[in-house]
């Protein structure tokens, strides 16, 4: 498959090149939110949704910003940063206004979002890959899923793990970060698909 | 320690707690994603950490400065558009310095603007405090960063390439631990030093409670 085709980037991004396993992108929610598998699974989502926003005003941005009349790309860090906690913002009052119950399960960690590292890293990928429209809108559905599978696959995890006899001092972040080494080496697997 | 340390911290508290006590990495885990993702080569760790604490200092003095004339309600706005001010002259800095570097960090540079820990310290931190103090606060965090760094990075170099620093360390015939610098490596050994610090805190707090136990048992007795 060509490195740029539709499929390839939809692959690359959801499972070999996952962003929380294999890339270290979004981990704080990845271990805060990772409790319940229905909260992780409406914690995807929201990320999904102002992944697809983020990636198309990323679009937006790289155009006036490189256009030759401007020709300002030291803007742009800041310029993404803007876009993506205005999206934020929105997310969190529609969140709110339809489902006062999910806004109080993800709690901090929805406001967080803004300084989720693979939202950012998302809109940087995309503009030192240079994907057009079409690609951008794919490579963010894809890396939007691969942070819900991770996310609901540790969730899984997590839920039985609560059943286990684990020894008190083991418990917490440490064993978290041991299991979520195991899923990146489950993941690394995916290496070799696509050629 | 002097008894009225507690009521009012001196500087040289202010600036050890982010070391230790209040370690950014080992205690608070904020900032992990950086931390597992760069610090495959201790190189890598050194130039992640000068550069996060350089953003840090600055942001926190200037938001410290500016911490009376910030709105409440777009302080957050505010404080991120200062960071990323400061996170492009320092990407651009170390492109200037050395791309070789500028490669192998990648896009992590530029996403010291998510960092948690400077968002972190300037919210509960600069924004109620003098600018001195905030200084010295952001120079103490960000050594404690820069040190949790090192100590994971030294490990996967060391296990996982046979070199520090780009020297190797152990003659022809190591054979190295490749997993170590790959990913999994990375939450390996950060969940490892996280297993060795609770069972060190689970620890002391045993001891304080048996010799509190046996101070009681002394004045019943």
């Amino acid at each position: 498959m060509k490195p740029d085709s539709l499929p390839f980037i939809f692959i690359s991004a959801c499972l070999i090149n996952n962003f929380v396993l294999i890339m270290f992108l979004g981990i704080c929610p990845f271990l805060g939110v990772s409790g319940r598998r229905d909260t992780a699974l409406r914690m995807g989502v929201a990320v999904i949704f102002v992944m697809v926003i983020c990636s198309m005003c990323t679009c937006g941005i790289n155009y006036v910003l490189d256009h030759p009349k401007i020709n300002a790309p030291y803007l742009k860090l800041m310029c993404y940063i803007v876009v993506i906690a205005s999206a934020v913002q929105l997310v969190e009052m529609f969140i709110k206004k339809t489902s006062p119950a999910l806004f109080k399960a993800l709690g901090i960690y929805l406001p967080l979002i803004t300084t989720n590292c693979a939202i950012l890293a998302l809109a940087l990928f995309q503009t030192s890959k240079g994907y057009n429209l079409v690609q951008s809108l794919v490579y963010a559905v894809a890396a939007g899923l691969g942070f819900t599978l991770a996310l609901v696959i540790m969730s899984g995890i997590r839920e039985e793990l609560d059943l286990a006899d684990v020894p008190d001092v083991i418990r917490g972040t440490g064993l978290a970060l041991m299991l979520a080494g195991i899923l990146s080496l489950a993941f690394m697997g995916f290496a070799g698909l696509g050629g | 320690m002097p008894e009225n340390a507690k009521h009012a911290p001196s500087d040289m508290d202010t600036f050890l707690r982010g070391l230790w006590e209040e370690n950014p990495v080992f205690v608070m885990v904020l900032g992990t994603c950086p931390t597992m993702a760069v610090s495959n080569t201790v190189m890598n760790c050194f130039a992640m950490g000068l550069a996060a604490t350089f953003v840090l200092v600055m942001s926190s003095a200037l938001v410290a400065m500016f911490r009376n004339v910030i709105p409440n309600q777009v302080r957050i706005a505010t404080f991120i558009v200062i960071i990323a001010t400061f996170v492009t002259i320092v990407d651009y800095a170390i492109q200037a310095i050395s791309l070789e570097l500028y490669a192998s960090l990648g896009a992590f540079i530029q996403l010291i603007v998510v960092n948690c820990i400077i968002l972190g310290r300037a919210e509960a931190y600069a924004s109620k405090n003098t600018v001195w103090k905030s200084t010295l606060d952001a120079l103490g965090m960000g050594l404690g960063f820069t040190i949790a760094l090192l100590s994971l990075g030294t490990i996967r170099e060391v296990l996982g390439s046979g070199t520090f620093l780009g020297f190797p360390l152990f003659g022809p015939h190591f054979e190295p631990w490749a997993l170590m610098i790959l990913p999994p490596g990375g939450f390996f050994v950060l969940g490892g030093w996280l297993l060795i610090f609770s069972w060190w805190r689970a620890r002391a707090a045993r001891k304080t409670a048996r010799r509190a136990q046996q101070e009681q048992g002394v004045v019943a007795g």
